[in-house]
């Protein structure tokens, strides 16, 4: 979409004003710096699905909306956890932390805050096992998404305005 | 004039561009903010009416939108002036109809600071439009106001915002022409895919029992031609809905008048027998359709629509094309008429008998005006409008009893003609409209017909009618309450009338001769159809208030939540025991 102020906000009050709740939303720069790509997370069911996609691609500062749910696509989220050990379960949590892949950012002795990256599936296995070893403080970011399949982004061309525009405003659409 | 070395404040900036647009009207009311845009449009070329409430500029905008095909403009202030068009602007987001709303905002620097009258307008009109912008920057302006202009009137149009902060209107700056209109994420579907074209043609040809379900996409489009050549090819009984009437003449021999709620009774059946509805610029709302579980079993749908949101969303498309009904129909005459020698006559037995059931259903209950000889019942009211009218005038409605009665009961032979808040409902909207509609046809005859519950709430516009002495035909339908509320207070609430008896209205003599023009109050049947030739004939504007009987409903009905053949048809009649 647009990476124009206002633009977030009419997105994400599309989904509010009908009752839909968005479980995750990341939102950043693309290459182009006047776009932002952007990923939600929806609770909706598979039939309204559609419907929620193409009143999306009604808005003007969207470019496309995708419903990425069942295509081949990247998905990745990252967590941070704080979790507090004693003595004991001290090594089992770093054990368990390099399964996960997880780095270990804080060390003190009450516990550690890790650093997880992966798949929203795999980081709710990890928060599960963190969970077991005692208190944890959990903040994740959110899903960001990648389609592996060839889509090109279909824009709307520039539309000439001159003195030639009758009653029905007929522009000429500039090739 | 101006060349482009010459440095144009904001204001003047706008109103070139509005003049490039080819803006003749603008409906507002002036504010602190808007001093510099007020200050520019004195004695500037285009006309500004002032209203007396900002709603109603929003509702005059979209009057002169309706009747003209052409976007509205409108204007307020910032903070109470801009929340005061939102009614209006939520009212064009449900009908789809192109105005331009301009409103002044408080200084940048104030902006967020909670300064007189500052309201996030940006933020509240978000929902209420098709696309809203915010001019802080004065060189932005010019490429925003033909960005809205463009978003407005094409594709599926809709109303827009441009919120200018004081100071943009005040700034200076180079003026440079805009030549191109630039917005990537807008995509507009005009021509429709050919292959699902084709198809269409042929199930056209081979239903047995066709309906044409049309409405107010039909209009936006400027494809009545083409709506009436399609209804006579492919020789379908065809409805109008609420928001089409007038697409097809009233007295074109395939029309079968409105479907939905208040719908006739052979409109309804036609729609739940029929085995292929070709639905043109409609968008299933649930006032035709009734329950949608139960809404045309046996059907197979054609849906054109230019906007793909609408196509499925409440119905399934077994043959969806998305595209501007005035590019499709023609390609769908083309190809019927090149699989016509083939196809045409194949069904033709069992066309028979559908136009035979058809007729059957329009002789069993037609939608035949009940008149009195003691009072004045409202459906003859209408008729008489009708009589008048000879399906040429312009009626812009309020909303509620008088509203469905005047659907049902005045003939619309043109499009452009009927005048009315379909989607939202918006009472007050009769009396604003028809000020715009006159604005944008001095030559026509235009009757605003209000209830007395919607005249109330657009009286302050009077004076507006009065100062440019707009002949404009109020007609007042009067049953002393609000009635449509009330009807459904006796069918589903046991007749408990809360809250909708409207007492202490004025005398109509009185009030308009308050304003300067002309008013009367009838409630003899036999005077009725002589005091409405009385105020056409009037040459200024007048004020009929006609009495009418309380306690009459509107029928046929569908009940909330029902099926549309399942319509009562009339009161239910006492028993013998």
């Amino acid at each position: 979409m647009e990476n124009k102020p206002g633009a977030l906000m009419r997105v994400t009050g599309l989904l509010s004003q009908r009752g839909y709740n968005i479980e995750t939303l990341t939102v950043a720069r693309t290459l182009d710096p006047t776009l932002s790509r952007m990923t939600i997370t929806v609770d909706v069911e598979p039939n309204i699905r559609a419907q929620v996609i193409k009143q999306m691609n009604k808005l003007i500062n969207v470019l496309q909306a995708t419903d990425v749910t069942e295509c081949a696509a990247v998905n990745r989220e990252l967590v941070l956890v704080r979790v507090r050990t004693g003595q004991q379960t001290r090594a089992a949590v770093l054990k368990e932390a390099e399964i996960f892949q997880a780095r270990v950012v804080d060390s003190t002795t009450e516990g550690f805050a890790l650093e997880a990256t992966g798949d929203p599936e795999k980081l709710d296995e990890f928060v599960g096992v963190m969970r077991s070893y005692g208190e944890i403080e959990v903040t994740r970011s959110g899903v960001v998404s990648m389609s592996l399949e060839n889509k090109k982004l279909r824009l709307a061309p520039p539309v000439r305005f001159g003195s030639g525009v009758d009653e029905t405003l007929e522009l000429q659409h500039v090739d | 004039m101006t060349n482009s070395s010459n440095l144009l404040s904001g204001a003047k900036i706008l109103l070139e561009c509005l003049v490039r647009e080819k803006v003749e009207c603008i409906f507002g009311y002036p504010g602190g903010v808007t001093l510099p845009l007020y200050d520019a449009l004195y004695e500037h070329s285009i006309r500004h009416v002032l209203v007396r409430h900002e709603q109603n500029a929003a509702f005059a905008a979209q009057g002169y939108a309706r009747v003209t095909g052409r976007v509205g403009v409108c204007c307020a202030t910032s903070g109470p002036g801009a929340t005061n068009l939102v009614t209006g602007l939520v009212d064009a987001m449900m009908d789809s109809i192109p105005i331009v709303a301009v409103t002044g905002q408080v200084s940048t620097k104030l902006m967020g600071s909670d300064a007189f009258q500052e309201a996030d307008t940006f933020g509240i009109t978000r929902s209420a439009t098709k696309h809203n912008f915010l001019v802080k920057n004065i060189s932005e302006l010019p490429q925003i106001v033909h960005e809205a202009f463009y978003v407005a009137g094409s594709g599926r149009p809709g109303p827009v915002l441009i919120d200018i902060t004081k100071d943009v209107l005040q700034g200076q700056a180079q003026y440079v022409p805009v030549t191109e209109v630039h917005l990537p994420g807008y995509k507009v579907f005009s021509e429709g895919h050919a292959g699902q074209i084709r198809r269409a043609a042929q199930m056209m040809w081979e239903a047995e029992r066709p309906f044409v379900y049309a409405g107010g996409g039909v209009i936006a489009g400027n494809a009545h031609d083409e709506l009436r050549a399609l209804v006579e090819l492919l020789d379908a009984p065809a409805v109008c809905t609420l928001m089409g009437l007038g697409a097809l003449p009233a007295e074109h021999p395939n029309f079968i008048s409105m479907p939905g709620m208040h719908g006739s009774f052979a409109a309804n059946m036609g729609m739940s027998h029929t085995d292929l509805m070709v639905a043109l610029g409609v968008r299933f709302d649930d006032r035709v359709t009734g329950r949608l579980s139960a809404f045309a079993p046996h059907a197979k749908v054609i849906h054109v629509d230019i906007d793909p949101a609408e196509i499925g969303k409440n119905r399934h498309a077994d043959l969806p094309i998305v595209g501007d009904v005035r590019r499709v129909i023609p390609k769908l005459l083309a190809e019927m008429r090149e699989l016509a020698p083939s196809m045409q006559s194949r069904q033709s037995a069992a066309r028979r008998a559908w136009w035979a059931q058809v007729r059957e259903w329009k002789t069993e209950h037609p939608l035949a005006p009940e008149t009195s000889e003691t009072e004045i019942k409202p459906q003859h009211l209408m008729a008489e409008i009708d009589r008048l009218s000879g399906g040429r005038a312009i009626v812009a409605s309020d909303v509620g009893q008088h509203q469905m009665w005047a659907a049902q009961l005045i003939r619309f032979n043109e499009p452009r003609l009927w005048i009315n808040s379909g989607g939202l409902g918006s009472m007050g909207f009769g009396l604003p409209s028809a000020i715009g509609a006159q604005f944008a046809r001095p030559d026509k005859l235009v009757f605003a017909v209000v209830g007395d519950g919607g005249f109330q709430m657009s009286i302050p516009e009077l004076a507006t009618i009065a100062n440019h002495a707009l002949p404009i035909k109020i007609v007042v339908m009067n049953n002393g309450y609000l009635g449509m509320v009330r009807q459904w207070q006796e069918l589903f609430y046991n007749n408990r009338l809360s809250e909708v008896q409207l007492d202490s209205f004025p005398d109509a003599e009185k009030l308009a001769g308050a304003y300067g023009f002309k008013g009367r109050t009838v409630d003899s049947v036999k005077e009725m159809p002589a005091a409405l030739e009385e105020a056409i004939g009037e040459p200024g504007p007048y004020l009929l208030n006609v009495k009418v009987s309380p306690f009459e409903n509107v029928f046929p009905m569908v009940p909330a939540g029902g099926a549309i053949n399942e319509m009562v048809l009339r009161p239910p009649q006492p028993v013998e025991v």
